[in-house]
């Protein structure tokens, strides 16, 4: 495993950043927000950014993709990151797309896949439920056998981007107790199926997200995607990519956040001198660049290893993830105290980075989830 | 490729066939390590043998060009080499500051005459080197240093004293560190020159530390006459070369603590399930410690990958990132936290000074841990290494 960008990685990098600064400022994120538009994103963008290929990074080429790794899509997903670009690439590229390459029969990979590399379907995963927490085990939701097929009652909350899908895969409990592994199945559902209610939610991070009711939807025997009751090893692996790629946007913006910091550093002067020739301050802003350093290694790290197989895969997704939440609440939560009184304003950008490291600290477990997730795989 | 598996094959055989078997498997802490010199008292005879068959094949340091007694080997292939070594546990025939600090300043800095006076001397092992860089006045402020070189002709006569010179009690030549302009700005005026320990005024005493042992001395000079031959660099130049040997002396100890190398077979859970035990399922009983290890244990392996990634990025062709100037002071950091862990780990067992009640290796986790409270003070301090970062990296005004 070479820690190092590829030429063609660093190509696709620097596409990326020209893209992000040339269509997606921080200042787009800003407009989607202030319009209170459900969808939350740009449907336009998002096909520019298939037409450019990243959408379909990871997906093979008969199903129209690049057939490349999370690798390459991680250089993408950083970029992004960086002026919090809020388009689907974890809903439906990392999440439901990934659930579907890994799990899904031939034709539900025929029916969906090609939609979604080209930017014209969106396809969700359904997995978090009210007390669920990050235990992807812990699902309530029902699915009992029914005409050849099965009927579905639960709720999902928090489902990202539920405004704007096409499909859900609904995690449901097949069999067994509320939090075994086994007897759970992952069922695709159409946004159109009778009994299904999408009410979109408002977080504290304005990315689309949405509660999804489901009152005895009928599904047949062919909705399920892999094994049925077996989706709880699928979603470990699923989660893993998503992981991954949520923690190289993580990286993204917590680089912004602090190259912010720096120039607020560099410009800002009080009692007659810039304030980042204070050394309390310098300090402080060397131990965040620290750990961002940190944090791009085991970014780089992990997603190599997912992209090769690796047998230490799933431990390196741990220690990326418990890593970025860590480093970016730190990085934004610095620099909002080194961004003084302003740094509380809505004005100012750095509040958004704020409320997105809480996001995804919270999301697919947060740092303490996963030092535990460490230590359980290495055996202890 | 195919060159370097040819390269393995033929090393692994030539390790298997020359390494005394008495040696086999021995760690660095089971033996004092080979440091060579004039005073050297090996623990094992064979070690005398092992390092002059190395010596002969050029492996004591594998990269240097084999004029100066090195192996004259590239990248790839000592890597090789070092895999190899490790995995038939084959000891290291020499180690010292020799071969990590003075050599490679030598070969970046010495003329012809000084690199074939000195280099086939440490590769040999016939010489050990210390490093006369701080000052009872001078430790974060190194460039404040006092020591005076007088000019006298072909020579210079020193006085003064240097402190935490490392293992000087047994060393034969010191690198040091003089001022031969006092009235230049204070990094103008200084020069970097080797001096002989054997030299008339040269004297040394042991420091005892918190740890029980003197692994530092302090050394005064009184009136030494050294020959102008062996100022490194230009006269007044010494500053330069410093900072890049304190590059080498920093990576070193990176190297050395932050990614655990040297660390034992055992793992630190199954230490720590011999002192708190396992629950049910085979966890770590006590939570707490669980997490405190597991967040160790992660900041360990995110160095690691650090420190390849710029390994990496070097073989690539890059130049070396920002990431390395963060190597020194984290990797320290990481260390002392890892000391304490072990002590909170051990419980009351890691109270033992000496004597009965508490094993061996017991006895060094407390030795361990405060020594390791050094390692954030020696090769400059971690609050210098931030106003380095800080300015260089950075960019923040003064």
């Amino acid at each position: 495993m070479q820690l190092v960008l590829s030429e063609d990685q660093e190509l696709i990098a620097k596409t990326a950043a020209d893209f992000a600064a040339e269509h997606s400022p921080v200042s787009r994120f800003r407009e989607l927000r202030d319009a209170g538009d459900p969808i939350g994103y740009s449907p336009k963008l998002w096909k520019e950014m298939a037409d450019l290929g990243w959408v379909g990074i990871p997906f093979p080429e008969e199903y129209g993709g690049a057939d490349l790794g999370l690798s390459e899509l991680a250089v993408v997903l950083e970029a992004l990151g960086r002026s919090l670009a809020p388009e689907p690439f974890l809903s439906t590229v990392l999440l439901g797309g990934q659930a579907l390459l890994l799990g899904g029969s031939d034709a539900q990979k025929k029916d969906w896949l090609p939609g979604i590399a080209a930017g014209e379907k969106i396809v969700t995963v359904a997995y978090q439920e009210a007390t669920s927490r990050f235990d992807l085990h812990a699902v309530e939701t029902r699915a009992e056998a029914a005409d050849g097929g099965y009927r579905l009652s639960g709720e999902k909350i928090q489902v990202l981007d539920a405004p704007s899908a096409d499909a859900f895969l609904v995690s449901a409990r097949i069999s067994g107790e509320a939090r075994d592994a086994a007897g759970i199945g992952l069922f695709l559902v159409p946004k159109d199926a009778a009994g299904i209610t999408v009410v979109p939610q408002t977080r504290v991070d304005h990315r689309a997200a949405g509660l999804l009711r489901l009152d005895g939807v009928v599904v047949p025997a062919d909705a399920v995607v892999g094994e049925p009751g077996e989706a709880g090893a699928l979603l470990e692996r699923v989660v893993d990519r998503a992981t991954a790629g949520l923690c190289a946007e993580m990286l993204g913006g917590m680089c912004q956040a602090f190259d912010l910091t720096l120039t607020h550093l560099k410009e800002r002067e009080q009692f007659g001198s810039l304030i980042g020739s204070f050394q309390a301050l310098k300090h402080r802003a060397v131990d965040v660049f620290t750990e961002l350093e940190l944090a791009r290694s085991t970014v780089m790290a992990a997603v190599r290893a997912l992209d090769a197989d690796a047998p230490d895969a799933s431990s390196l997704v741990s220690v990326a993830k418990a890593r970025c939440s860590d480093a970016y609440v730190l990085a934004t939560n610095e620099g909002v105290q080194m961004f003084g009184g302003v740094g509380m304003t809505d004005e100012y950008d750095i509040g958004f980075y704020m409320k997105r490291a809480r996001a995804a600290e919270l999301t697919f477990g947060d740092a303490a989830f996963h030092r535990d997730r460490f230590a359980r795989l290495a055996g202890y | 490729m195919a060159d370097l598996s040819k390269y393995r094959s033929e090393i692994g055989s030539w390790l298997e066939a020359n390494c005394p078997s008495d040696l086999l498997g021995l760690s660095m802490t089971a033996i004092e390590g080979p440091w060579g010199g004039k005073k050297w008292v090996p623990d094992y005879d064979s070690q005398r043998a092992w390092l002059e068959r190395c010596a002969d094949k050029g492996l004591t340091a594998p990269t240097w060009p084999t004029e100066y007694g090195g192996g004259g080997l590239d990248k790839a292939e000592a890597k090789v080499l070092s895999q190899e070594m490790r995995r038939l546990r084959v000891p290291p025939p020499l180690i010292g500051f020799g071969l990590t600090m003075i050599g490679p300043t030598l070969l970046q800095f010495g003329t012809e005459e000084q690199k074939r006076e000195h280099l086939p001397r440490i590769t040999r092992g016939e010489i050990r080197w210390c490093q006369g860089y701080s000052e009872p006045g001078a430790g974060s402020d190194l460039a404040a240093l006092q020591t005076r070189a007088v000019d006298d002709g072909d020579a210079f006569v020193i006085s003064g004293t240097k402190v935490w010179t490392s293992y000087a009690d047994k060393a034969d030549w010191i690198f040091a560190l003089v001022r031969t302009d006092p009235d230049a700005k204070k990094q103008e005026g200084i020069t970097f020159i080797l001096i002989d320990m054997d030299d008339p005024g040269v004297s040394v005493s042991p420091i005892l530390l918190i740890s029980g042992s003197s692994p530092f001395c302090e050394t005064h000079f009184e009136d030494v006459r050294v020959p102008k031959s062996n100022v490194i660099a230009q006269i007044n130049g010494g500053w330069t070369v410093a900072k890049a040997l304190l590059g080498h002396e920093r990576s070193m100890i990176a190297e050395t603590f932050g990614t655990g190398a040297g660390q034992r077979r055992q793992t630190m859970a199954d230490r720590a399930k011999g002192y708190v035990g396992a629950d049910a399922e085979g966890r770590l009983a006590d939570p707490a410690l669980r997490e405190r290890l597991a967040q160790l244990e992660l900041d360990t392996r995110a160095f690691s990958l650090t420190v390849q990634r710029s390994t990496d990025a070097a073989k690539a062709g890059h130049n070396p990132g920002p990431e390395s100037s963060i190597f020194k002071m984290y990797g320290t950091e990481l260390n002392q936290r890892r000391q304490e862990l072990l002590v909170s780990m051990l419980g009351p067992n890691a109270l033992g000074w000496e004597g009965p009640g508490f094993e061996e290796a017991e006895l060094s986790v407390t030795r361990d841990w405060l020594r390791s409270r050094g390692n954030t003070i020696e090769g400059g301090t971690s609050e210098v290494q931030r106003n380095i970062v800080a300015k260089r990296v950075l960019g923040l005004p003064d």
